[in-house]
């Protein structure tokens, strides 16, 4: 013990210039790295506008920086922007929250019945490949054009894919480690709380991840046929009005939300790693 | 020496759609109380189904485990295993690792924590109760596994080739430290392992396996002109090397 804390204070007490050297050209790589996405996100802003400005494309098809910022301004000014933005953002987490419960629950019992995996496993497959869009007429039939056909729309998009990614990674989990729980007297059921959930976080995290993202894609794809308001209804009827600036905004709107739910999740990730 | 397990007749054998591939066939052999056993056999011989026979993590195909505890009931032994590999998890601090079976059993009474924690001051763990098991050197992490077999008070402990994973120089101060711990505490011990001088360093007697289908070749007793059983003294005793000749010989016949 004493060994290792003279150590520790040593390689405090003595930092050596290749050290700093090391430190300074890894800071200098991620500086390199976070500028170089600015000056693309920059320069395709500048040359939209610039093309725009110049007629090389028209701005009435194509909008611009300038325009999606005033449409952007108008939605606020009317107040629509929070209502449509929160609308879609509410329907998303209400999907990924039970696309997770239902998912963790769901691989659970699978991994609890291997009789059960096996015989759905056909069904887990088809149904994951299945093109969910092909799903939501009939949804609209089944539940009605309210929040509702949106949020199972959601649903259906992230299950299955989260389902057997989950399933996948419990079967994964070491022999050995379930060994250990049966020599000290556990049950199947240890196993499952002591070892596999806990085993798991990594993974259900970077299921997560995958899961808003897809939540999103079914919401829109369910606000596209159903909705009177959300992004994706701002989409549809900004491309049947031909007001393509509404739409590209609505576009723009959408992939901020994207990235700012992956944060959330890559944010979680990151609290778990430290804790 | 008194007797504690009976095994007689044991036979298991493992199923696939390939055919049956018979693991251990007539394994008969007493184990005393209070004694170090050691298992040795070419691998794939069916020593580690053998432990698992014992810890009745599966049945046998064949054969009884007859039982005769010193205190004249019948129960069977509580029984430790020790793995290859010591799977402490990495989302518990090391006491919630080694209370780990307590925690199974829904037995984590004060008396039994403060047992876990006196274990831990006298193995030199105890400062290291809040730390993560990645936080130890592997000699100390095997040391927390010994701790977490030993926090149930088990009666026989089982030890499947538990130094195989360290690199040599760990190996040979951890199996010593390990077995001088086992030695004080008096526990029937039963070691399975691949190396023929960790077996005759650490056994009181030595069963030695033959080729798949494993049966008992012969019973090797280890007596050793020694001051103190400790594996670093044995190796230095006279008869060591008469012992491992006599081993490797009934392994190669």
């Amino acid at each position: 013990m004493n060994e290792i804390v003279t150590n520790i204070t040593l390689r405090k007490a003595q930092v050596s210039a290749e050290q700093l050297n090391f430190v300074k050209s890894h800071k200098k790589y991620h500086f390199t790295i976070t500028l170089s996405r600015w000056i693309i996100l920059f320069l395709f802003l500048f040359l939209w506008e610039i093309s725009t400005d110049l007629k090389w494309i028209d701005g009435f098809f194509f909008s611009s920086p300038k325009r999606v910022f005033l449409c952007l301004y108008k939605l606020f000014v009317e107040q629509e922007l929070f209502l449509h933005c929160g609308i879609t953002l509410f329907e998303t987490l209400i999907s990924f929250f039970l696309v997770t419960f239902m998912s963790i629950f769901i691989a659970t019992m699978l991994w609890y019945s291997q009789k059960m995996a096996d015989i759905l496993e056909p069904f887990l497959v088809i149904l994951n490949s299945l093109p969910k869009s092909a799903l939501a007429p009939l949804f609209i039939v089944w539940l009605g054009t309210g929040m509702k056909t949106i949020i199972v729309a959601g649903i259906s998009v992230a299950l299955f894919g989260s389902i057997i990614s989950l399933y996948t990674g419990f079967k994964q989990i070491d022999k050995e480690e379930m060994k250990l729980i049966y020599t000290l007297q556990g049950t199947k059921k240890d196993v499952l709380t002591k070892v596999v959930i806990p085993g798991s976080v990594p993974l259900l995290l970077s299921s997560m991840k995958v899961n808003i993202g897809l939540a999103l894609v079914g919401v829109v794809i369910g606000e596209f046929l159903s909705a009177r308001r959300g992004l994706g209804y701002l989409i549809i009827y900004g491309s049947q009005v031909f007001q393509l600036d509404l739409v590209i905004t609505s576009i723009i709107i959408l992939c901020v939300i994207a990235m700012g739910l992956y944060l959330c999740i890559q944010y979680l990730e990151h609290y778990y790693k430290k804790l | 020496m008194e007797m504690l397990l009976r095994l007689k007749n044991i036979g298991y054998s493992y199923h696939s759609l390939k055919g049956e591939i018979p693991a251990l066939k007539d394994v008969s052999f007493d184990v005393h109380n209070g004694e170090f056993l050691a298992i040795v056999g070419p691998s794939g011989c069916g020593k580690s189904t053998l432990l698992s026979i014992i810890a009745r993590l599966i049945n046998p195909e064949s054969g009884t485990i007859f039982v005769e505890n010193p205190d004249g009931l019948i129960h069977y032994p509580k029984i430790g295993y020790m793995l290859q590999h010591d799977h402490l998890f990495e989302w518990r601090n090391i006491f919630q690792n080694v209370s780990l079976g307590l925690e199974l059993k829904h037995q984590l009474t004060p008396t039994n924590i403060a047992y876990v924690n006196q274990l831990l001051a006298s193995y030199g763990l105890d400062e290291f109760k809040e730390k993560k098991p990645s936080e130890l050197s592997g000699g100390m992490r095997q040391r927390a596994a010994l701790i977490r077999t030993l926090a149930i008070k088990p009666d026989i402990l089982l030890l499947d080739e538990p130094f195989s994973a360290l690199d040599y120089q760990t190996r040979l101060s951890v199996s010593s430290d390990i077995c001088n711990i086992i030695r004080k505490t008096g526990k029937t011990a039963i070691l399975i392992t691949h190396d023929l001088s960790e077996a005759i360093s650490i056994a009181d007697r030595i069963v030695v396996l033959s080729k798949r289908p494993g049966t008992v070749k012969c019973i090797i007793p280890i007596q050793l002109t020694v001051t103190e059983k400790t594996p670093m003294e044995s190796r230095n005793a006279v008869e060591f090397r008469d012992y491992f000749n006599l081993l490797w010989k009934e392994l190669e016949s």
